[in-house]
C-alpha cells in the first residue's frame, strides 16, 4: 500500500524524510486516503485537481453554505470554514464574496506548520492531521485569508452514536486545542458526491472543478472548466501574493478585479 | 586595587550568600506568592484549554508571544554587557558581568517557557524534534533558543569556577552547607597557570560564541512575523530591529537589577556613578540605533502605503493603538534616552527611572507589533479585538517575579560580583592570591 508513489507525496507534504519515515511507520492517514483515492481514479492516468469556482453574480449572501458545512464537520457556530463576507466595493455596492480554504499551490500555512501536521494530498487539497497538530497556530498567523479556525474549547459532542475516529479527510469531531479547516469534503469528493457547501447552494453558484480533466459542475450544469473561467473572466483573491489559490471567482456587479 | 580593598570586595560579594534576613525572606514569599498565583493560572489553562484567555480565531497571537520575545529580549543583557565589553576589554565591566549574566539566564528561563504555555497542545511539546520540519520558523526558533539557553549558562558557570575557593574562604563558618556543593561544582580548580589559561579560552570563546547566537535568536524571532503576509510584519529590517530591540531592553534591564542589587546588597563602593554613566552611554548608543531602525521601517512603509501595511500604520499613528504606539516612542525611548545623558544629578537615579521607562516602553513595542498585526483586516471584516483575560495577566506577573526570584536565591548560593574578574582586569602579578583553603586539594603556587 505505501508503495514508493505515496511515500514520495509524504516527503513532500512532510518536508523531512525523517518525518515521512515516521509517519508510514505508524500509518497514518495520507497512505490510507491516498489509497482510497487511487481506487477511485483507478482509470484516471493522473489523480483530480479539485478547484472550485464561486460566481459572485448568484451568491445573494443566504450561507447556506456555512450551514450545510458546520452540519456536515458538526462545527459550532461561529467556525466557519465557508464564510460569507459581505463586501462594500468602491463603488458603494454590497455583494458578498463566500471564502472556504483555497487550497493554494503555494500554501503558507503549509511551510510554516513546525510539525508538518498540515500537508497537501495527491489531489491538491491542504488538509490538517489534528493528532499531530501542536496548536501553535502558526498557520492562522501565516494564512492571509483568515481561513483556519482555532479549536480553543471542547467541540460540540459527535451526533453520530457510533462516530469513527477522526482522520484528516474527515476531521469530525474536531479536536480541541488544534487548528481546523475547509478541506474540500475530500471524504465525499472521494465517494464521488459534491462537497457539502456545492450541493446546498440553491443559487448554484459554487461549482467543484477538477484542473486535470477539465470540467466543473455546481450539481445541475457541468462546463469545461477553462472556458468558463476565461469566457466570465474569473479573478483569484490576493492573487498578488503568489499563493496561488485553486479557488476562482468571477465578479459580474461591476466590482473590480481585485476585490 | 590594594589588598584591603579587595578584602571589602570579596567580603561584599559573598555577603548575600547563605544570609537570610527579614527582607530576605518577605521577598521570597512576596515574589513565590506571585509565582504561584502564574501557575495556578498555567495549571488553569491546561485543564481548560486556550479557550479560557482572550485569544480569539482573529487574534491568535497575544500575551504569550509578547511576553516570549520580551523575557528573551531582557536575556541579551548579559550577552551585551558581559560578552562585548569582555571581548572590548573594558575593564569597568568586572563587578557587573556575574549580575549581567544571572539575569540573562534568569529571563531567557522565563522567556523560553512561553511557547510553551502558548500552544493548544503542550503534551505534544515534544513532538517537534520529532517531526521537525525544517521549513518552520518555530523549529529554527526552537533550536536556536535552546542552543541559546546552553551557551548561556556555560557563560555564568565558567567564570564562576575560580570564585568557588575564594568565596570559600571569605564566607568562614558560613560556608558549612556550602563546602561540598562548592567542591563538586568547582571542578577541582586550585588556580594552576595551565588552569587560567584553559579557563580564559574558555571565558574568551564564550563571549565570542554567545553573540551571534543571541542575534540568531531574536532574528529567528523577528521571521516567525515577517515570513507572513500581515501587514507590519512583512519587514525585511525585522531581523536586526528585534535584535537591537533585544540588546535595548537587556541593558535597561541590566542597568535596574544592578541599581536593584548594589543597594540592597550594599555594593556602592564598587559599583558608582562611574558604572550607571557607561552603562547608559550604551543604553543610549543602542536607543538611538533602536530608533534609527523604527523610522527607516516606518518611512519605507508608510510612503508605499501598501494595502495591508496601511491600516496598521493608521491604526498605530493615530487610530486605536495611537496612545500605546506614542507612549512608547516619547515615554519609552525618547525621554528615558534623553535623561539617562543629561549633565546633571542624580546620574544613578535618572539611569535606572530611564531604565525602568524602557523596558516598559520594550514591551508595549512587541504588543505593537504582535496585536496589531493580527486584529488588521485582512479580510473584509471589522478589526479583531483583544482584551487578555485574568488567565495572561496572571501568568505574565507571575513570569515577571520569577526573574528577581531566581536572581535572590541564586545570590543567595552564589558570589554577586565576579571576584576572578577583578583581579584579573587590575592585573594577575598584584593580586593577591587567595590563601590555602582547606578541602581544597593542593593550593596551586602559593
Amino acid at each position: 500500500m505505501a508503495g514508493p508513489v505515496s511515500r514520495r507525496q509524504l516527503l513532500i507534504g512532510g518536508g523531512l524524510g525523517a518525518s515521512a519515515v515516521v509517519a508510514a511507520a505508524a500509518g497514518m492517514s495520507p497512505i490510507r486516503f491516498e489509497a482510497a483515492a487511487e481506487s477511485q481514479h483507478v482509470h484516471d492516468e493522473k489523480p483530480r485537481q479539485w478547484a472550485m469556482v464561486i460566481d459572485l453574480r448568484k451568491c445573494d449572501g443566504c450561507k447556506k453554505c456555512t450551514e450545510a458545512c458546520q452540519t456536515e464537520h458538526e462545527l459550532p457556530q461561529s467556525f466557519e470554514w465557508i464564510k460569507v463576507f459581505q463586501v462594500q466595493d468602491k463603488q458603494g455596492r454590497m455583494y458578498n464574496m463566500p471564502r472556504p480554504c483555497f487550497q493554494c499551490e503555494n500554501a503558507p500555512c503549509l511551510k510554516v506548520c513546525p510539525v508538518a501536521a498540515t500537508f497537501r494530498v495527491k489531489d491538491g487539497v491542504v488538509l490538517v492531521d489534528q493528532d499531530k497538530c501542536i496548536g501553535c497556530r502558526m498557520c492562522m498567523a501565516a494564512c492571509p485569508y483568515g481561513a483556519r479556525y482555532f479549536n480553543y474549547n471542547e467541540p460540540p459532542a459527535p451526533t453520530h452514536p457510533f462516530q469513527m475516529k477522526a482522520t484528516p479527510e474527515h476531521p469530525v469531531p474536531q479536536q480541541k486545542g488544534t487548528v481546523g479547516k475547509c478541506m474540500f469534503c475530500v471524504h465525499r469528493t472521494a465517494e464521488g458526491q459534491l462537497p457539502a457547501c456545492v450541493e446546498a447552494c440553491g443559487m448554484e453558484a459554487i461549482w467543484l472543478g477538477d484542473l486535470v480533466e477539465d470540467v466543473a459542475t455546481n450539481g445541475h450544469e457541468t462546463v469545461r472548466l477553462s472556458q468558463f473561467l476565461k469566457d466570465n473572466d474569473a479573478f483569484r483573491y490576493k492573487e498578488d501574493l503568489g499563493t496561488a489559490p485553486r479557488v476562482y471567482y468571477i465578479a459580474g456587479h461591476g466590482q473590480l478585479l481585485d476585490a | 586595587m590594594d589588598r584591603l580593598t579587595r578584602e571589602r570586595y570579596v567580603e561584599r560579594a559573598v555577603w548575600p550568600i547563605g544570609r537570610g534576613d527579614r527582607n530576605f525572606w518577605l521577598s521570597v514569599a512576596v515574589l513565590s506568592a506571585a509565582v504561584l498565583a502564574g501557575l495556578y493560572a498555567w495549571i488553569y489553562q491546561l485543564r481548560n484549554g486556550l479557550g479560557v484567555t482572550g485569544l480569539n480565531q482573529k487574534v491568535s497571537w497575544g500575551f504569550y508571544i509578547i511576553n516570549c520575545v520580551f523575557f528573551i529580549g531582557i536575556s541579551y543583557g548579559g550577552a551585551m554587557t558581559s560578552a562585548i565589553l569582555r571581548l572590548t576589554n573594558a575593564k569597568w565591566r568586572a563587578p557587573l558581568t556575574r549580575i549581567a549574566e544571572a539575569t540573562a539566564v534568569a529571563a531567557l528561563v522565563v522567556g523560553a517557557v512561553y511557547p510553551i504555555i502558548d500552544l493548544g497542545r503542550p503534551d505534544r511539546f515534544l513532538t517537534i524534534p520529532l517531526y521537525a520540519q525544517v521549513g518552520s520558523p518555530i523549529v529554527w526558533d526552537l533550536v536556536a533558543i535552546s542552543t541559546y539557553i546552553l551557551a548561556s549558562f556555560v557563560f555564568l558557570y565558567l567564570p564562576l569556577i575560580p570564585d568557588f575557593p575564594v568565596a570559600l574562604a571569605a564566607l568562614g563558618d558560613r560556608s558549612k552547607f556550602l563546602g561540598p556543593l562548592y567542591r563538586l561544582l568547582s571542578l577541582g580548580w586550585r588556580g594552576t597557570l595551565g588552569q587560567e589559561k584553559a579557563l580564559r579560552r574558555g571565558v574568551g570563546i564564550m563571549a565570542v560564541l554567545i553573540i551571534p547566537l543571541a542575534v540568531s535568536v531574536h532574528s529567528v524571532l523577528a521571521l516567525l512575523f515577517a515570513v507572513t503576509a500581515r501587514g507590519g510584519w512583512h519587514s525585511t529590517i525585522f531581523a536586526p530591529l528585534f535584535v537591537l530591540a533585544a540588546m535595548l531592553s537587556g541593558v535597561a534591564a541590566v542597568i535596574l537589577v544592578v541599581g536593584a542589587l548594589r543597594k540592597v546588597y550594599g555594593l556602592q563602593e564598587f559599583i558608582t556613578a562611574k558604572h550607571f554613566r557607561y552603562l547608559s552611554y550604551l543604553l543610549v548608543a543602542l536607543g538611538v540605533g533602536y530608533l534609527y531602525f523604527m523610522v527607516s521601517e516606518y518611512v519605507t512603509e508608510g510612503y508605499l502605503l501598501e494595502s495591508t501595511t496601511t491600516p496598521v500604520l493608521e491604526a498605530i499613528f493615530t487610530g486605536a493603538y495611537a496612545p500605546a504606539f506614542w507612549a512608547f516612542s516619547v515615554g519609552g525611548l525618547v525621554f528615558p534616552l534623553i535623561l539617562a545623558v543629561a549633565p546633571g544629578r542624580f546620574p544613578i537615579g535618572r539611569a535606572c527611572l530611564a531604565s525602568v521607562l524602557v523596558v516598559a516602553g520594550m514591551w508595549l513595542k512587541r504588543f505593537l507589533i504582535v496585536v496589531p498585526g493580527m486584529a488588521e483586516p485582512i479580510m473584509p471584516w471589522d478589526w479583531g479585538r483583544y482584551s487578555p483575560t485574568w488567565v495572561e495577566i496572571t501568568i505574565t506577573i507571575g513570569s515577571a517575579a520569577a526573574i528577581p526570584l531566581i536572581l535572590i536565591v541564586f545570590f543567595r548560593f552564589f558570589p554577586v560580583m565576579s571576584v576572578h574578574e577583578m583581579d584579573e582586569v587590575e592585573g594577575v602579578e598584584e593580586r593577591a592570591r587567595p590563601l590555602l583553603v582547606p578541602g581544597f586539594a593542593g593550593g596551586g603556587d602559593d
